[in-house]
Parts: structure tokens; C-alpha cells; sequence
């Protein structure tokens, strides 16, 4: 009985970031700020679901075994989703799609410029030796 | 409490909004983050339905298309940085 009340609220709480993140990715203004909003919130909610949905089957169904498969599910898309996120973006930045004309910082941008100076700085270096 | 229907309805819901964002996006980048988005959601409809059914095989069915989602975006990125 506590186990289908604590799984039925997990799944809930799941379903509402599911639905917080499709929002995010329509009302968002440029590629970063959906993906930003989206991958969180979604992973988040799948977390949410899935081990609800092991608790609640404790419940629901009578059975123990539902529990160790769903947190292998969890488990697994708690560590793909950031990755898949990252080298989404990653690749977004560097075929060149601009940033929302509202964006403040540009971290990545600095980084790469320092990286080319220290580089330029460097050969400097060597023809002076030379 | 409130019922499994109603759950599986508003993550329909939520998986026809973000195709929303598949045929309108400007970039390529903004349909395959979609894509993405829909995937993850669609893997905790499957969970969903497997306690629908009340069968524990189709757990499995969610899991391997987990795991085929996240190739496919991770060779989609490569291709589109440039690099496959």
C-alpha cells in the first residue's frame, strides 16, 4: 500500500518535468537555451518514472524483480543523456549556429581565443630561438 | 490515486509537443536535440506500458532503445561536427 502511494508520486513528479521539458524546447529562443532546458528537466523526469515505476510495481504487481531492472534503466540514462547532450551542442558550435542575440557570456569563445594566443605565443617563441 | 492513464496521456501529450519543434526547427541541430528530447520521454512511455500490461519483459524493450537513441545521436553529432 506505502509502496504503490510512494511510486505513484515519483511517477507523477516524473510526468510533470517530462512535460516541463517539451515546453522548454518550444518556448526557448535559440539552440543552447532549449537544449539547456530540455536534457535537464527530461532527465530528471525519467528518473522520476522509471523508479516509480519499480516502487510502485511492489504494489501494483506483487513482484520484487521490477525494482533492480528499472534502476539499471535510470542508471544507464543518468550517465548518456549528459554525454549525448554534450557533444550535441559541442558540434552546434562548432558548424557555427550563433548564439541568441540576448546572450550575455560566451565562455567557450574566450577559451578558444586564449588557446590560439598561448599557441601563436609559442611559435613566437621558437622562431626566436631559432 | 489518480490512475495510469492519465499519466500515459499527459506524456503523449508532451511527445506530440516536442515534434512540435522536429518540423519547425530552423537548424538541423534543433530537430536532432528534439529527436533527443522525444527518445528519453518516449523510453519512460515504454516503463509506463510495461506496468500497464503488468509484464516485466517489455522493461527490456525500453532499455536496448535506450541504448540505440544514444548511438544515434552520438553519430549524428560526429556527422555533424564534421568528423565520421
Amino acid at each position: 500500500m506505502i509502496a504503490e502511494i510512494v511510486g505513484e508520486f515519483l511517477v507523477l513528479f516524473g510526468t510533470i518535468f517530462y512535460f516541463l521539458s517539451s515546453l522548454g524546447l518550444i518556448r526557448m529562443p535559440d539552440v543552447y537555451n532549449r537544449m539547456q532546458t530540455a536534457t535537464k528537466s527530461a532527465t530528471l523526469g525519467s528518473l522520476g518514472v522509471i523508479i516509480g515505476v519499480g516502487i510502485w510495481a511492489i504494489g501494483h504487481v506483487g513482484s520484487y524483480a521490477w525494482l533492480p531492472k528499472t534502476l539499471v534503466i535510470a542508471v544507464f540514462l543518468l550517465l548518456t543523456n549528459p554525454i549525448s547532450a554534450h557533444a550535441l551542442i559541442r558540434a552546434a558550435y562548432k558548424s557555427g549556429i550563433p548564439l541568441w542575440e540576448g546572450s550575455v557570456v560566451d565562455k567557450y569563445r574566450e577559451y578558444l581565443e586564449k588557446e590560439e594566443g598561448k599557441e601563436e605565443v609559442s611559435d613566437e617563441t621558437k622562431e626566436g630561438e631559432q | 490515486m489518480i490512475g495510469i492513464n492519465i499519466y500515459l496521456l499527459i506524456i503523449a501529450i508532451a511527445t506530440l509537443l516536442s515534434m512540435y519543434r522536429v518540423f519547425r526547427g530552423p537548424t538541423t541541430v534543433d530537430r536532432v536535440v528534439a529527436v533527443d528530447i522525444m527518445t528519453t520521454i518516449t523510453t519512460g512511455l515504454m516503463v509506463l506500458f510495461a506496468l500497464y500490461y503488468k509484464r516485466a519483459i517489455f522493461l527490456d524493450v525500453a532499455l536496448v532503445y535506450a541504448v540505440l537513441a544514444f548511438l544515434g545521436v552520438i553519430a549524428f553529432a560526429r556527422y555533424l561536427e564534421g568528423g565520421v
